[in-house]
C-alpha cells in the first residue's frame, strides 16, 4: 500500500499514516501477514521524515495491529473482525447519498458529524 | 573541549538570546533555540526573518553581536576541527560549473580528512546523475544532488541547507527532500533547512524553529506544535482573552470571533468551538501578528495627521 500525506490537515503526519492503515484493514486492502512498506520504502514515494514512519508503525505496534520483526519488515498481525470488504462499500455507498442529500438541505460538515455523532451515542445509550 | 553539553546525549543545536547586529540594524534579535541530536528541522519566516544569519552563526562564517552559540557544545568556528563535523550548504548551492561531479569528488577529498566518495558516487548512479559532465550543463534537480552527496560525503554530524529547494520544481523538490530523508535514516545526522515556504518541506521534517518579528517564536517538534494550537470560533468578543490560552491572532467579525491560540490547557467554554489547524496556518498566525504590531502605530499617525 502506499501513503499520502495532505499538508493541509491539522492531523500530525504520523497520525496521518496510523489512519491509513487502520482504514486499509478495516476495507481488506491489508490482511493478516502483509507486510507494510519499509522506510525506506516511504521515503523514496513520498520524502517523509525517518522518525514519523517510525513512529506511526510504533503506534499500530501498540494498537497490537502490526509488529516489526527486528531486521525483517513490519507486518499485520491482527485484522478488524467485521464484516467483509464489501459490506464496508455497500454501507457506504448509503452513507454517500445520505451525506449528498444532507448537503443539498444545507447542512455543513460539522452538522453532518454532529448528526452521525448523536445517532452513534443514542444507539449505544439504547444497547447499554 | 569535550564539555558535559558535548557529551553524546547534549543537543545539537543551542542558542540564548543570540542576536546579530549589521551596522545598526539587527538581521536577527534574541534568538533561542535548543534542538535535540537527530532532529531535522525545519527553519521558517518571513523575509528578512534572520534566517541565512542564523544559519552563518551556526557554521562560524558569522559571530554573534549578542548571546551565545553552541554546536555539540562548542562555538562554531572556521576550523578544521569543528568544520569536519558541520556542513553548510549555501543557496544557490555555489559549485565550479566546469567541472564535473567526479571532479569535485576529487577535491573534496584533497579538502577533507573523512571523504566518502564512494557513497557519494553510489549516491547520484542510483539517480542517474551523469558524474562525467561539467555540472553547468546538469538540470537543476541534479546539480542540487550532486550539491548534496558532496555536502554528506564528508559525514558531518549536522547539515544546514539554505532554501535547498526554492529553485527546484515539484518533481525535482521531492526527489532532493526524499535524498536528505534517506540520509537522516541512521538518526546520526541533524540537518537544519529553511525554507520560506513551510509545506515545500514539512513532512521531511520532525522539527520546527520559527522566526518572525526579529525572535524565535517557535522551536519544538512539529507534532507539539500540532498538539499545541487550535482556531476557536465563538460569538464576536473581541478583545477578550481565553482561560488556558494564548491568543496568536484575532479575526472579529460581527457575527463571530476566530482565535488562533496556543493552548496550556483544554478549553472548557463551550461557547467556542474548536478546530485544528495545519502548520502553515499556525505560521501564518505568528507572521500576522507581527504585521498588525507593526502597522497600528503608523494608522494611528495617519489618524492624527
Amino acid at each position: 500500500m502506499g501513503f499520502r500525506l495532505n499538508p493541509a490537515s491539522g492531523l500530525p503526519a504520523y497520525l496521518q499514516i496510523v489512519r491509513q492503515v487502520e482504514h486499509a484493514l478495516r476495507t481488506g486492502l491489508l490482511r493478516m501477514g502483509d507486510q507494510l512498506p519499509t522506510v525506506k520504502q516511504v521515503i523514496s514515494e513520498i520524502a517523509i521524515n525517518p522518525n514519523t514512519v517510525a513512529k506511526a508503525y510504533r503506534e499500530l505496534e501498540m494498537a497490537g495491529w502490526v509488529r516489526g520483526r527486528q531486521g525483517v519488515g513490519t507486518f499485520v498481525v491482527r485484522c478488524p473482525c467485521g464484516p467483509p470488504p464489501a459490506t464496508y462499500a455497500r454501507l457506504a455507498h448509503t452513507l454517500e447519498a445520505w451525506v449528498a442529500s444532507a448537503r443539498r438541505e444545507g447542512l455543513d460538515d460539522a452538522a453532518m458529524e454532529a448528526l452521525l455523532r448523536g445517532a452513534i451515542d443514542d444507539q449505544n445509550a439504547g444497547v447499554a | 573541549m569535550s564539555g558535559p553539553a558535548s557529551g553524546a546525549s547534549g543537543p545539537a543545536i543551542r542558542t540564548a538570546g543570540v542576536g546579530k547586529r549589521f551596522g545598526s540594524a539587527w538581521a536577527l534579535r534574541g534568538c533561542t533555540v535548543s534542538v535535540p541530536r537527530g532532529r531535522v528541522s525545519a527553519l521558517v519566516g518571513p523575509n528578512g526573518a534572520g534566517k541565512t544569519t542564523l544559519l552563518r552563526l551556526l557554521v562560524g562564517l558569522a559571530r554573534p553581536t549578542a548571546g551565545e552559540v553552541r554546536v555539540f557544545g562548542e562555538a562554531p568556528a572556521q576550523t578544521g576541527a569543528f568544520l569536519a563535523g558541520v556542513g553548510y550548504l549555501a543557496q544557490e548551492a555555489p559549485m565550479y560549473r566546469r567541472l564535473s561531479a567526479f571532479e569535485h569528488l576529487a577535491v573534496g577529498a584533497h579538502l577533507n580528512r573523512v571523504w566518502d566518495a564512494q557513497e557519494a558516487r553510489e549516491r547520484l548512479a542510483d539517480l542517474e546523475v551523469p558524474l562525467d559532465r561539467p555540472v553547468g550543463t546538469l538540470s537543476g534537480g541534479q546539480r542540487s544532488q550532486v550539491a548534496l552527496a558532496l555536502a554528506l560525503a564528508k559525514r558531518p554530524r549536522l547539515l544546514l541547507l539554505d532554501e535547498p529547494v526554492a529553485a527546484l520544481d515539484p518533481l525535482a523538490r521531492r526527489e532532493f527532500l526524499a535524498s536528505l530523508a534517506m540520509a537522516t535514516v541512521s538518526g546520526d545526522l541533524s540537518v537544519v533547512l529553511s525554507s520560506h515556504l513551510v509545506h515545500h518541506i514539512e513532512h521531511v521534517c520532525d522539527h520546527l524553529i520559527l522566526l518572525a518579528d526579529g525572535q524565535t517564536q517557535i522551536s519544538d517538534d512539529i507534532d507539539t506544535v500540532l498538539a499545541g494550537h487550535r482556531l476557536l470560533v465563538g460569538p464576536p468578543r473581541p478583545g477578550a482573552g481565553v482561560p488556558g490560552a494564548t491568543v496568536i491572532d484575532a479575526t472579529d467579525h460581527h457575527r463571530q470571533s476566530r482565535l488562533v491560540v496556543r493552548l496550556t490547557r483544554p478549553v472548557l467554554d463551550p461557547a467556542w468551538h474548536t478546530e485544528e489547524l495545519s502548520l502553515e496556518e499556525i505560521i501564518l498566525a505568528y507572521m500576522r501578528r507581527r504585521r498588525s504590531a507593526i502597522d497600528r502605530p503608523a494608522t494611528g499617525i495617519r489618524t492624527a495627521s
